[in-house]
């Protein structure tokens, strides 16, 4: 890989290095900037899904229907005190019938105080008793399983639901709004290819007769394109590091406003470091690509003359 | 003495039609002078390209330093063609380069350090009579000088073949004179000459020099010295 960097003095001299110049630099650096918009992008999207289903695997809520008050009062705290006494489970939270009403409100069309229109219909309504679980570790079949014998003998209505379950179409659509960033970032990167190739060519055509008698003098498939990768990688380090510094601001300043909005899901806009990582290497990646597209660009070229 | 060049009927042809060059055999002796004579067109530019690896032929066989150099993988071409110097007969000057650095090419082409070649470059441009032209651009100089550049480039790296192409095309008889006197004395330190011109006045100038003749893409042989070994040159 160090070869690909470091050419000799001697070779440095074959073709005089021209200064940094065309729309090479500019054109990677477009993509540079796309690429890391689209890489934060992808990355936040990660992390959120990341974030909530981390935060919800371990979680479940139990629901206990019955028309009865006191009956399912009974079944609730029975029920509550024997997810208590269970090891898998860590933390018990029986809802209190205000947090219910609270939560079901919106849903009826009812301020959670209790709206003039519509009068005493929470109180019409049997609501479930709810039970928050915070178990030891992320729930699968097995876990659920283990609670739901544990409850039955008690609560015979009871169901129990992981939480997250309930945003699970969430997460999915999280999953493939990341799959298009990353889509996207694989686009720009083809692209950013196909402009190299293009911009090696023509470097190849404007010293077509000095890269002849190079190659009559002895010169090497190998000492000609390293001439170009040198160039093409100045070129595409430059506009990648411009590239980055734009697209970074850019994911800064969004950052800034979305915590500023301060809701839920759009605040893990706060990129995690390894992520931030990932994204300063994104030139560093399009300068190595950049290089090598040039070095197979050159060496195929060269491959046709003898 | 073992041959330097070998060609085994080899024949070579551009595209369709007629063969430009056909049925060549011949040997060449290390340490040789050979002119390579023929009107314009005969072939002589064509068969120096075999000579000097620009080219395959499109049959036959040709030896160079005793290897096969028809069947010779791509990658060993380069260090058979840096024990070639070429004087190229449109000479293909580095227009960007100055008169030093494109002299100092083969050199720099294999590896030489930079502090070990600006000795023999300086000597190489006083050699040719340009020791005040180092840093001129080609487009600056006169055609004679180019071609003296030219020469200059092609034997800095001390090859063991010397293939030039016209190289006395672009200069007054004078200087024609003089460069032959440089190639003689370059045959002198041991190095084969293969000179393609097509002015006959040349040949009287380098005594003891072979003749090949191209003449409707066949070689003749006057002189009868290519399937023999000639006679060492007199080199009084
Ligand atoms: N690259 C080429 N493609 C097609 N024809 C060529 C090419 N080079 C030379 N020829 C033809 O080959 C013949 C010999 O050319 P050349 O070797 O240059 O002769 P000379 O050097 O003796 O003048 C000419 O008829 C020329 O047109
Ligand atoms: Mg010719």
């Amino acid at each position: 890989m160090l070869s690909l960097f470091v050419i000799p003095g001697h070779d440095r001299r074959l073709i005089p290095e021209g200064r940094l110049s065309g729309p090479m630099p500019w054109v990677i650096a477009i993509m540079i900037f796309l690429m890391v918009l689209a890489t934060a992008i992808g990355l936040a999207f990660t992390e959120a899904g990341q974030n909530v289903s981390d935060q919800l695997s371990s979680r479940a809520t139990v629901q206990i229907i019955e028309a009865n008050p006191d009956l399912k009062a009974q079944q609730t705290s029975d029920a509550a005190a024997r997810l208590r006494g269970m090891e898998l489970v860590e933390e018990v939270r029986v809802l209190p019938a205000q947090e219910i009403e609270d939560l079901i409100a919106p849903w009826l069309g009812q301020s959670a105080d209790g709206g003039q229109d519509t009068g005493g219909l929470l109180e019409d309504i049997p609501l479930p008793a709810l039970i928050d679980l915070k178990l030891a570790q992320p729930i699968g079949e097995k876990e659920l399983e283990a609670l739901r014998t544990g409850i039955r003998p008690l609560a015979a209505s009871a169901r129990i639901e992981p939480s997250s379950a309930l945003i699970a179409p969430v997460i999915a659509l999280v999953r493939s709004l990341q799959w298009i960033a990353f889509g996207l970032v694989i686009l720009l990167a083809i692209a950013t290819a196909a402009a190299v190739i293009i911009s090696a060519r023509a470097a190849l055509n404007t010293h077509k007769e000095t890269i002849g008698v190079i190659h009559l003098l002895g010169g090497t498939d190998r000492q000609i394109s390293r001439l170009f990768q040198r160039r093409i990688a100045l070129d595409a380090l430059l506009g990648g590091v411009l590239g980055l510094i734009c697209g970074a601001a850019i994911i800064l300043l969004l950052g800034m406003q979305l915590s500023a909005l301060g809701s839920g899901l759009v605040q893990s806009l706060d990129l995690s470091w390894y992520s931030w990582l990932i994204i300063g290497a994104i030139p560093i990646l399009g300068m190595i690509l950049a290089m090598v597209t040039a070095r197979m660009t050159v060496m195929g070229a060269l491959k046709k003359i003898l | 003495m073992n041959e330097i060049v070998q060609f085994e009927n080899v024949g070579l042809r551009y595209g369709a039609g007629i063969e430009t060059l056909s049925d060549l055999t011949f040997t060449l002796y290390p340490g040789s002078f050979y002119f390579l004579t023929g009107a314009s067109g005969a072939g002589k530019t064509s068969l120096l390209k075999l000579l000097y690896l620009a080219q395959r032929p499109s049959r036959g066989l040709i030896r160079l330093f005793g290897e096969d150099a028809v069947t010779m993988p791509r990658e060993r071409l380069p260090g058979f063609r840096r024990r070639i110097g070429v004087v190229f007969q449109d000479f293909r000057l580095v227009p960007h380069l100055s008169a030093f650095d494109n002299i100092a090419l083969p050199l720099r082409v294999a590896g030489v350090k930079e502090k070990d070649l600006t000795t023999p470059v300086a000597e190489m441009l006083d050699w040719v009579g340009l020791g005040d032209r180092a840093e001129a651009r080609p487009a600056t100089l006169s055609g004679g000088e180019q071609q003296r550049v030219a020469i200059a480039r092609a034997v800095i790296g001390r090859p063991e073949i010397l293939v030039a192409d016209e190289p006395t095309g672009n200069v007054d008889p004078e200087m024609a004179i003089r460069l032959l006197q440089l190639f003689e004395a370059l045959n002198t330190l041991g190095t084969t000459i293969v000179v393609a011109t097509h002015d006959i006045h040349l040949l009287s100038k380098v005594p003891g020099a072979q003749m090949m003749k191209l003449e409707k893409g066949g070689l003749s042989d006057p002189t009868g010295s290519l399937r023999n070994p000639p006679l060492p040159r007199d080199r009084a």
